[in-house]
């Protein structure tokens, strides 16, 4: 383990928040707004950590323990994604596995804490969220199949060491596949358009909003904080394919990762902005989609 | 050996001292649970030496059975499935003890101890025996006894049959398994097990994987386990799902020791055996609303899961690569273990809500965590771990199968087919798994009460507490000491692989190093857990905390009735999957402007059973229906049927 390796996990937690703001200013911009501050995420987080909380009679421990649960799952998978070709702090063959299952013992508490509160509203969002987690995860975990047989390597921190611009030039197209499903996984495991909007509180459209309608103070602190986390750890799977600079120096390597990352900020805003969220209906079919070009791509490796 | 050979002289003798105390149940009860203890915890302290490096010991003595000698054995593969016969047999045993408190009056515990600890004798005989005609006596001891426990209610029709369905699958695989031994023996003349050859290997393979398939579980020999495992009591379904279906991976496994170096194909049918059972199974699991049924295709989920990995070990063997081979029969053994915890984990928690509240309907109760706070916790420690997710031990087993097709995919070209669908099979069973396994806890634990029977339930007492919180702690255990628990199989794993003892040290050495940077995240995992419910109760300090109605977008009266149900939290699921579900909806819909009633009810029936076994049963039914014009009632008739088949024989026999 480096030194160096813990500027990513550090970046993440600084960072995260403002990718959020990044992503709403790109939405503001489409749409001809001023909107909020780019900031506004940890102004929300600095407030939502000074108020109380409000719990329905309901709820049992479970519910407490969903919002802690998942942020701490969040920050395991934190430590295991690399950027910017330095390793990640925890490295190790088929760490791509835990990544995987740590995202779903997030999914598996916030789940589990909504239907806690006995609502219907939240009940359904917990049902799509599982609905459509389980068809991103063989995306997910195929997708990285693919690169670790163009790479070699089943460790995370391997792969994305081991890729560069002349892996483009020899493998492009799989790389290209594997990068439009990570994006469809990581649209849809972040609850953001076409699969979910982020902006709806109360429509019956929502999946991720709706789980957590009931959370107040410092547990919705957590739960938005563990979200922009997720964000963070899905964008950089996706920059260490697109954007493989290697110089050799860790601070210019990381600077363009970094650049990358708020480059999918405005992409996930680009996104938003032109797109209209799909019926429910077509969700399964856009992330089994996604599953296709993942074994279109691993049939490309295979030659 | 001698010591085991006590244990199972100690099942049997308590389980006969029972019987004969059925008049007094109190004495029935002591007799028959205690013998169970004791005699598990003899056998447990007397198998775990074989697996870190005792030699195998065996004994055999003569039988006055045509081809039967008495001879057992103990090795490392045996001692591994003991592990789990002997923890799982003594704590449900404990548990036994107050669950059967509700027959009390109605049935004689006596019984019910006998066929109890015959159960458990029969299985430790299984795994010991090395002479065909001991196996299959073993093997039938255990298929009845379980089926008179599964009948304890035999006053119910429904048990009655789910009896019968067993019973009839039990022995059609026991025939397939007669076959196997007879084809097995014929060339040596001996059924003793070291004296077997490996000719006709892979007709051999086909029947184990039929025979002993249909005790596993592997789709679409699993009919008999969704209806047997919600029929018997609950302590009896944990030791059935938790370690009797796996009698069936062992007779595969020792069966594979038999049959010499495995062909591709061998592993390529075991890893699509084990993706249809996996992703059919937890696909029927989702679609259940009896809690006991939804762990019962569990069961069939998990055997699929144990199937990959066994075939990925194969593949691994027939393709020359070590690796795969440990890591593919490594994972799968130990998802042995693994599911016997967790699944017997969960059993024990349906029974005690059914205990409690009185009802295995998961859409009639609700909002139990408050009122059974033990069971709550425990069931969502199995749950989680039956998921597959970190911590806990069933991530650990799937791990390892993962790892080893993922090794596979990279380094060989040419078996990245078959591993590539396990990984997209394992990803895919662990997503279902984790949408089951949220309805199952958070219907049935969460929310409000949905009846007045979830209303009043009750906890359990401690004798079917305890055994719950052992299994947990189990659960966790295994979690955060994989690398002691893999590294334990390293005497197993050359058994069944056929590699060298020093080949599979290596590589799982290299199994190993993972595994403890997984354990590293698990701990700073915990850590983090402690840290931010420190810094959330220190945030929180003084600050109000109000309590009030779930928030319902401003409807200020919420019901329980307007809950999320198990079948609505499951219906995104089902429709995408209505094509393999067939799921059956009977739906009143609300008419006009002031609807009076409306209703919706579904089920969903066993694939296999609708379109296979039922339209062939009642073919064979009409079929023997035709013939009955044989059976006159006559004596001198039927004396003439064996005088002629007499005379055929002879002539065939002279021509």
């Amino acid at each position: 383990m480096r030194a160096t390796s813990f500027i990513h996990p550090l970046l993440a937690l600084v960072l995260s928040p403002l990718m959020l703001g990044v992503i709403n200013r790109t939405k503001a911009w489409f749409a001809g707004r001023c909107g909020q501050p780019v900031l506004q995420a940890y102004y929300d987080l600095s407030k939502l950590l000074r108020k109380g909380a409000v719990y329905s009679r309901t709820t049992t421990w479970v519910f407490r323990a969903g919002p802690i649960v998942g942020l701490a799952a969040v920050l395991e998978a934190t430590a295991l994604v690399p950027l910017g070709g330095e390793p990640a702090p925890l490295a190790f063959t088929g760490d791509l596995i835990l990544l995987a299952y740590v995202l779903g013992l997030m999914r598996f508490f916030t789940v589990a804490a909504a239907l806690d509160t006995g609502s219907s509203f939240e009940g359904m969002g917990a049902s799509r969220e599982v609905t459509f987690s389980a068809l991103a995860e063989p995306a997910l975990l195929l997708g990285l199949a693919a690169v670790a047989r163009l790479t070699g390597s089943l460790s995370l921190s391997g792969m994305y060491a081991a890729m560069s611009l002349e892996t483009w030039r020899q493998a492009g197209p799989v790389l290209a596949l594997v990068t439009a499903a990570l994006m469809v996984v990581l649209l849809a495991e972040n609850a953001r358009l076409p699969v979910d909007d982020p902006n709806t509180h109360l429509e019956l459209t929502m999946i991720h909003e709706v789980m957590v309608l009931d959370h107040s103070g410092p547990d919705l602190a957590f739960i938005l904080y563990g979200a922009a986390l997720k964000l963070w750890v899905l964008a950089a799977l996706l920059v260490g394919l697109l954007l493989p600079v290697r110089t050799g120096n860790a601070w210019l390597d990381v600077g363009a990762a970094l650049g990358g990352m708020f480059a999918v900020a405005v992409a996930v805003g680009v996104v938003e902005s032109s797109m209209a969220r799909l019926r429910l209906l077509r969700v399964p079919q856009l992330l089994v989609g996604a599953g296709a070009l993942v074994a279109l791509a691993l049939i490309l490796t295979l030659r | 050996m001698t010591v085991l050979l006590v244990a199972v002289a100690v099942l049997v003798c308590s389980g006969l001292a029972a019987l004969l105390a059925s008049g007094s149940p109190r004495a029935a009860t002591a007799l028959g649970a205690g013998g169970a203890v004791v005699a598990c915890v003899i056998g447990l302290i007397a198998a775990v030496p074989f697996l870190f490096g005792t030699p195998a010991e065996s004994l055999r003595l003569a039988w006055n059975v045509p081809y039967g000698t008495f001879f057992v054995e103990v090795d490392a593969l045996s001692a591994f499935f003991l592990l789990p016969i002997f923890g799982l047999s003594a704590l449900a045993a404990v548990y036994g003890t107050e669950y059967l408190q509700a027959w009390r009056g109605r049935k004689s515990p006596g019984a019910t101890w006998f066929f109890y600890n015959f159960l458990v004798a029969s299985m430790v005989l299984v795994v010991l025996a090395r002479n065909g005609v001991l196996f299959l006596v073993a093997w039938e001891t255990m298929a009845l006894t379980s089926y008179f426990l599964v009948t304890l209610d035999h006053e119910q029709d429904s048990v009655r049959e789910a009896g019968w369905t067993y019973l009839v699958a039990s022995h059609l695989g026991t025939a397939f398994l007669l076959a196997m031994f007879v084809l097995l023996g014929r060339s040596s003349g001996s059924l003793d097990f070291d004296r077997y050859s490996s000719a006709n290997a892979s007709a051999l393979f086909l029947l184990a994987l039929v025979g002993f398939g249909t005790k596993a579980g592997f789709m679409p020999l699993h009919v008999w386990l969704p209806e047997a495992h919600p029929a018997a009591p609950s302590h009896v379904s944990a030791l059935m799902s938790g370690v009797m279906i796996k009698m069936g991976i062992y007779g595969l496994l020792r069966t594979l020791t038999f049959l010499g170096p495995p062909p591709a194909w061998w592993g390529w049918v075991l890893i699509g055996v084990g993706l249809t059972s996996g992703v059919l199974g937890v696909l029927f699991a989702l679609a259940q609303h009896d809690l006991k049924r939804l762990l019962a295709y569990h069961s069939v989920e998990n055997i699929g899961i144990i199937a990959l990995g066994l075939g990925v070990g194969l593949v691994g063997v027939s393709n020359g690569s070590p690796v795969l081979a440990v890591l593919g029969f490594g994972g799968g053994l130990l998802h042995v273990l693994n599911h016997a915890l967790f699944k017997g984990l969960l059993f024990l928690g349906a029974g005690s809500v059914l205990h409690g509240a009185g009802t295995r309907e998961i859409d009639h109760l609700g909002g139990l965590a408050k009122r059974m706070p033990w069971t709550a916790a425990t069931f969502l420690v199995g749950a989680v771990a039956i998921s597959g997710l970190p911590p806990l031990n069933g991530f650990v087993s799937e791990f390892l199968i993962y790892l080893g097709a993922f090794n596979g995919v990279t380094q060989r070209a040419g078996v990245a087919v078959p591993l590539l669908a396990a990984i997209a099979g394992l990803a895919l069973i662990g997503g279902l798994a984790a949408a089951c396994f949220t309805k199952a806890f958070g219907v049935v634990f969460l929310g409000e009460p949905r009846s007045e029977h979830a209303a009043r339930a009750h906890e359990a007492g401690a004798a079917m507490r305890w055994p719950m919180a052992l299994l947990a702690v189990g659960c966790a255990l295994i979690g955060f000491c994989a690398p002691f628990v893999v590294r334990s199989l390293a005497s197993v794993l050359p058994l069944v692989s056929g590699l060298a003892p020093e080949t599979v040290g290596e590589k799982l050495a290299d199994a190993v190093a993972p595994l403890r940077f997984v354990i590293a995240g698990s701990v700073a995992f915990l850590v983090l857990v402690a840290g931010l419910a420190w810094a959330r109760r220190r945030l929180l300090r003084g600050r109000t905390m109000a309590e009030t109605v779930t928030w319902d977008c401003g409807y200020a009266q919420p019901s329980a009735r307007m809950q999320y149900t198990a079948s609505s939290f499951a219906q995104p699921l089902t429709t995408l999957f209505a094509p393999l579900l067939r799921t059956r909806c009977k739906l009143t819909a609300p008419e006009g402007y002031f609807p009076r009633a409306a209703s919706l009810s579904t089920e969903t029936p066993d694939a296999a059973r609708v379109a296979l076994y039922e339209p062939a049963f009642s073919g064979v039914g009409w079929v023997l229906a035709r013939m009955r014009w044989l059976q006159q009632g006559r004596i001198q008739l039927y004396v003439l049927y064996i005088a002629l088949t007499l005379l055929v024989l002879l002539v065939w026999k002279l021509g």
